[in-house]
């Protein structure tokens, strides 16, 4: 590869970044300047190392040979990192429940739970969540459309501009760099970074649908644009903010008071509903019925869950608000919208879970497929539980406890998470030409330890979220409150013990299929007897013959 | 009128109306007689190549 252009543009921005932190208006600008700098130096110094220094001709032909073949570099590059940031976004989520546990854990200032919290979530979202977004919608996109790319090598610009982002983002956090704004708290000049990469994005996306060579856009990449087009409308108006200097880290939002806090929520629960539900959708109506080998149960319904969640998601916001100076039409609209989201969810789920039917055996034969079910089956729960906990007189009582978290962490951990997992494992052999993975019996290992990760996980939180609810509606006959918040702090103090518990099993179950994919990666198969029930080899051999 | 109680008439008549009917609109053209064989084809899509 020659990396002309590239070694000197990433030079460019090294040196602009040495300039920023020499103007730098603050201490904490000064200093993410200087990690930028050195990132960058870093990547100008590997491409260095690596380009060719041959003739432009004997490199190009090989590369040209390949045009009509996929460009797999990328999304395999995307898999490892998906990989990587899990189990880093998952073991700092066991830090910070420990935090809660053990105040004595927050170490100052760099480790405090302010700041690593942010670290927690968007880790998993963006980092986790987001490489495996990119990565598989790339991929997907190129095997429906039968076309290779767009773009050439801007979807490398995508994968690491994408990373930046994401080291640029957890650096800023803990050195305090914040908007406060949640789910969105990188400042200002990492949002414009962040625009530019999913400029980028949709660009390599939309060209890959323009050259495609099948004639209908699959239902999956429907879910996968609507995301991507959705995400940078969302990212944009919710950052919309004037810096207070071009070369400091604080900005001011352009929205104040209740406009605002709307703004944060029609950003913050979108993200839930096109970030974590409508790209992972994309995920399950690709991967589920590749992995099962039979079509979607019905392609027609695909369409109608399709749009009915457009149409329905983008207004349940509010019910973040409810009991606020928002105006109470607002709230209710919020509400009711979030009721009818059950269709669309049911629907879904329904869809995914009867394209396995005729085929219910694989079950236990292919705990690959069983753990697209659980994800399936916990898409379900989580958007059942979230519509019920946005009626108003539930939300009364369970708004600001640890049923929000627990609820969060069962849609999270196991809709995106289990869905991800199932996808990483369908694409590894894919990816790299093995017949099988290394191990199925460590697939069902994984399982069960995230299955039962999640679900102490989230019957603590059910546990102490209403008990936490209750204590603070608790009045004597006087009408003074029974407790004081200090009291019902201390009273959290088991279920946050065990809810850490929760979080370290589904650790381990990262860690484990990290050493699946990267003994798969290096071509090991591990001999071992086949799965209860299978006659011969399971899925993985069968579907490449297939 | 103010634009807050512009925008939200808006929002209640109008675009109600053209977001009702696209809805219904893309159910009815979803289930249109003589849509099965193609959506039927259309789910075979990800199973064609490898």
């Amino acid at each position: 590869m020659r990396f002309g252009t590239e070694i000197i543009l990433v030079g460019l921005a090294a040196f602009a970044a040495l300039i920023a932190a020499g103007l730098a208006h603050d201490s904490a600008f000064q200093a993410h300047m200087w990690v930028l700098f050195f990132v960058l130096l870093g990547s100008a110094i590997v491409l260095m190392r690596n380009t060719s220094f041959a003739p432009a001709g004997a490199a190009s032909i090989p590369l040209r040979a390949d045009v009509d073949g996929y460009m797999d570099g990328p999304i395999r590059y995307g898999v490892i990192a998906t990989t990587f940031w899990g189990i880093v976004g998952f073991l700092v989520g066991v830090l910070v429940a420990l935090q809660l546990a053990y105040p004595d854990l927050n170490i100052e200032p760099w480790f405090n739970f302010g700041r690593t919290r942010p670290l927690h979530t968007s880790a998993v979202v963006f980092a986790f969540g987001g490489n495996a977004l990119i990565a598989t919608s790339l991929y997907v996109v190129q095997r429906t459309c039968r076309a290779r790319l767009f773009g050439g090598n801007l979807a490398w610009f995508v994968f690491w501009g994408y990373q930046l982002f994401i080291v640029m983002a957890a650096t800023g956090y803990l050195l305090g760099i914040t908007q406060s704004r949640e789910y969105a708290e990188p400042e200002w000049y990492v949002d414009l970074l962040l625009t530019v990469v999913w400029v980028a994005y949709l660009i390599v996306f939309l060209g890959t649908l323009f050259k495609r060579k099948e004639p209908h856009i699959y239902v999956a990449n429907w879910f996968y644009l609507s995301f991507i087009v959705t995400i940078a409308m969302l990212h944009v108006v919710n950052n919309l903010a004037v810096p207070v200097s071009p070369f400091g880290s604080k900005s001011y939002s352009l929205f104040a008071g209740v406009q605002d806090a709307l703004t944060q929520w029609w950003y913050g629960h979108n993200a839930v509903g096109f970030f974590l539900t409508a790209g992972f959708l994309g995920m399950m109506y690709y991967f589920i019925p590749k992995q099962v080998n039979r079509p979607v149960y019905s392609y027609r319904l695909s369409i109608i869950h399709f749009w009915a969640l457009i149409f329905l998601y983008i207004w349940a916001g509010p019910h973040h608000l409810h009991y606020t100076a928002l105006p109470d039409w607002a709230q209710t609209l919020g509400m009711v919208f979030s009721i009818m989201l059950w269709m669309p969810s049911w629907g879904g789920m329904i869809n995914g879970l009867m394209t396995l039917s005729g085929a219910w055996d694989k079950l236990r034969t292919d705990p690959i497929i069983r753990m697209m079910v659980m994800a399936v089956a916990f898409y379900g729960m989580s958007t059942f539980e979230g519509p019920l906990m946005s009626v108003k007189a539930v939300n009364s009582l369970s708004h600001y406890t640890d049923w929000t978290i627990g609820h969060v962490h069962s849609a999270a951990l196991g809709w995106v998470g289990m869905i991800t997992f199932g996808a990483l494992y369908y694409l590894v052999p894919k990816l790299w030409n093995r017949e099988r993975l290394y191990s199925l019996r460590l697939v069902t290992w994984h399982f069960w330890l995230a299955t039962l990760g999640i679900v102490v996980y989230a019957a603590v939180m059910w546990v102490s979220g209403i008990q936490q609810g209750l204590m603070w509606r608790e009045y004597d006959d006087q009408g003074f409150l029974v407790y004081s918040f200090a009291e019902t702090v201390a009273a959290m103090h088991p279920y946050y013990v065990l809810r850490a518990l929760g979080g370290v099993l589904f650790l381990i179950g990262g860690i484990v299929m990290a050493y699946n994919l990267v003994m798969t990666i290096l071509g090991h198969q591990r001999e071992e007897a086949p799965m209860d029930g299978s006659v011969t080899q399971p899925a993985a051999t069968v579907q490449t013959a297939g | 009128m103010e634009a807050y109680t512009a925008l939200r008439q808006f929002a209640d008549s109008w675009g109600l109306l053209y977001m009702t009917i696209f809805f219904v609109g893309a159910v009815i053209f979803a289930f249109r007689p003589g849509s099965k064989k193609s959506a039927e084809e259309a789910a075979r899509i990800p199973l064609k190549d490898d």
